[in-house]
């Protein structure tokens, strides 16, 4: 998959778990929970979501990885090429 | 050096007793406080004092940075900073009693302003900085907040849209070196105060701290608690956290939450331990590396952030170092077995779970430092305070046998023991019978003497720690125009304790759906930020209610967890 297309895919896992975010609005910088205002429940809400989509399982030591929507796309793209 | 090897003007454990005595059963405690000639404030107690006895360069804070910065606040500073922040108050204008509230997460400014306004003789409410603007402003609202202490960021998302309907509100205080329009910048404005300052000689049983606390039906209600409560911080701290001076002691907690301000700055600071402070949110390595890297000994958290250990396994935890740990100490929902076996495992000792409430602004029943932890229980009543278990008899309120299930209850009379709701007097009084506090908790005591949490007795649900009525919940969905009625239930999960979840039925004219669930969960979310907002919401086409048109949310809940349906001889209409 592309990096756009992982991206796409992320935001509407994004999306799902924190219906308030506007997906045109999100930029690669933008933090979860700082900027997008996501608790650790959704982000682990989130994590299982990518899990059953993807196949790519993220532990909890791996969450920092997954803390602003580029590292998270950088992080399930590298995964999923690894696969 | 080593703080504890200097000489030392509190008493050690084991030293302060709370039972005994002539006249007051308290009286044993007042040694682990100083006074003030004519007063007792906490913000003395929590520095200055030790200042004046010569530990002005113990360190207070040890603030650790989301960015990796490591700055550190001795006591001394601490004084300072706190007496800056008094003058500046004083400064605007402010009068003793008037209510500061914070919103702002762990940095330095909060310490400046939680002390600094008990020091001036204000009143000190947290609130949760994760709230929605809803939430907050009804707490502003009820508490007639004058002074707000934030970001610029929460300034600007949540309370700029509403500030102007808010007349109580007279500062708003910004962290950092720039602010919004119609706010003060804190840095510049604290480099200006002086830092001389003498403490407002309040009494024992002048207001201190509100924190506000969830209602099954209304609004939220402000807990009150006096000066004189820094007696019971300090004691529980000491006995049933080990908070000794010159230990390094690591509280989790949230500070807009209770335990963020009793054992997240008082009792610690009245201790005179040394705290470990981390900006960041829970981040597994993150802490595991904290507490080898600071030298952590006593560690106070909560069940959420232990299972969230648990999920990353023990392989995480592998590489760590936790030496210096010499107690583990848990609240805000009760502590499950698995979570305390892990910690024996990891740490390698016990979590010892504990239990209180913002009603009893201490801790009351743990698992104390020496004693033989029982997983999954809540331990027994500190030293000096009596709980029971109570059941409605025959002639009013009897005590239950041991294993028998009931409502837990203490006599209030312990220093810390709220002294009302904010204008709210009657439902103040409704918390009392027979000479007991009613908490509102179901549990039991076995035959050893410890006691177990068995649930609330009303709907309020706990979340991750937090105590949320569903009311307040219920109020922002029906505000969604394709929400006719709404029930909100917290369901069991594995790692919050509970999570909220909401059933709704719909205006003429909407379909249920996928898109409207999302649509109807984005509105609670803005409304009342994520840690409140319902995580799923079911469409119905009927609520179940009582004859008198009450939406019975008990009955949805046992449906949920497969149980029994209970008495469901007041039901008139079914869900469908």
């Amino acid at each position: 998959m592309t990096q756009t297309g992982m991206r796409a895919l992320f935001l509407e896992e994004l999306t799902r778990v924190a219906p308030d975010i506007d997906p045109a609005e999100v930029s690669d910088t933008d933090h979860l929970q700082e900027d997008l205002e996501l608790d650790s429940m959704d982000v682990l809400n989130l994590a299982a979501a990518l899990h059953q989509r993807l196949g790519i399982d993220i532990p909890e030591a791996d969450y920092a990885q997954i803390a602003t929507v580029g590292s998270a796309v950088r992080y399930l793209s590298a995964a999923a090429s690894a696969d | 050096m080593d703080d504890r090897k200097t000489g030392d003007e509190g008493p050690r454990t084991g030293e302060v007793s709370a039972a005994g005595g002539e006249g007051s059963r308290w009286a044993g405690t007042e040694k682990l406080v100083s006074g003030l000639s004519g007063g007792l404030n906490i913000a003395h107690e929590a520095a200055d004092r030790h200042v004046a006895a010569g530990y002005g360069a113990q360190t207070a804070i040890r603030w650790l940075g989301k960015d990796g910065s490591r700055s550190e606040l001795s006591y001394a500073d601490l004084a300072a900073l706190s007496s800056k922040f008094a003058n500046l108050l004083r400064a605007h204008g402010l009068q003793r009693g008037d209510s500061v509230y914070s919103l702002i997460g762990r940095v330095p400014e909060l310490y400046a302003c939680a002390l600094g306004t008990l020091k001036a003789g204000l009143v000190y409410t947290p609130l949760f900085a994760a709230f929605g603007p809803e939430p907050i402003r009804t707490r502003m609202e009820i508490g007639a907040a004058r002074v707000l202490v934030t970001t610029a960021a929460l300034y600007r998302r949540k309370i700029a849209p509403f500030r102007d309907q808010l007349p109580s509100l007279k500062l708003v205080l910004v962290a950092g070196g720039e602010a919004p329009e119609g706010c003060v910048a804190l840095g510049p404005a604290l480099e200006r105060a002086g830092e001389n300052f003498e403490t407002v000689r309040t009494g024992a049983e002048d207001p201190a701290l509100v924190h506000f606390t969830s209602g099954t039906t209304g609004k939220p209600k402000g807990v009150v608690h006096v000066h004189g409560a820094v007696v019971y911080h300090a004691y529980s701290g000491r006995i049933a956290l080990g908070l000794e001076p010159g230990a390094v002691y690591w509280c989790t907690a949230d500070p807009g939450w209770v335990t963020g301000t009793s054992y997240g700055i008082i009792a610690p600071l009245v201790n005179r331990v040394t705290m470990i402070v981390d900006e960041a949110e829970f981040d597994v390595e993150r802490w595991y590396g904290i507490i080898g890297r600071e030298r952590v000994e006593i560690w106070y958290s909560a069940p959420t952030a232990i299972r969230m250990m648990m999920r990353a396994g023990a392989e995480a935890a592998a590489p760590y170092d936790f030496s210096s740990l010499t107690f583990l100490a848990s609240v805000g929902e009760p502590l499950n077995p698995e979570a305390v076996e892990w910690s024996r495992k990891v740490f390698p000792q016990p979590f010892h779970d504990n239990w209180w409430q913002s009603e009893t602004g201490g801790i009351m029943i743990a698992n104390l430092p020496g004693m033989a932890v029982k997983p999954g229980s809540m331990g027994k009543p500190l030293p000096g305070i009596t709980a029971a278990i109570l059941k409605q008899g025959n002639g009013g309120l009897a005590e239950c046998g041991a294993g028998e299930t009931g409502e837990l209850a203490l006599r209030p009379d312990w220093p810390s023991v709220m002294r009302g709701y904010l204008d709210e007097e009657e439902r103040f009084r409704k918390c009392f019978a027979g000479g007991w506090y009613l908490s509102g908790d179901l549990a039991t005591r076995d035959e050893e003497g410890y006691y177990w949490f068995v649930g609330r007795k009303d709907d309020l649900i706990k979340t991750s720690g937090h105590l949320i009525g569903p009311f307040e919940v219920e109020s922002a969905l029906i505000e969604h125009p394709a929400v006719a009625e709404a029930a909100v239930i917290g369901v069991p999960d594995e790692t919050a304790g509970e999570i909220v979840k909401a059933y709704a039925t719909l205006n003429p004219g909407f379909e249920p759906g996928e898109d409207l669930e999302r649509e109807v969960r984005a509105h609670a979310r803005k409304r009342l930020g994520a840690a409140v907002a319902p995580r799923a919401i079911l469409f119905r086409n009927t609520l179940p209610k009582t004859r008198s048109g009450k939406i019975m949310r008990r009955l949805l809940k046992a449906r949920e967890l497969g149980l029994p349906e209970g008495d469901i001889s007041t039901l008139e209409s079914d869900e469908t």
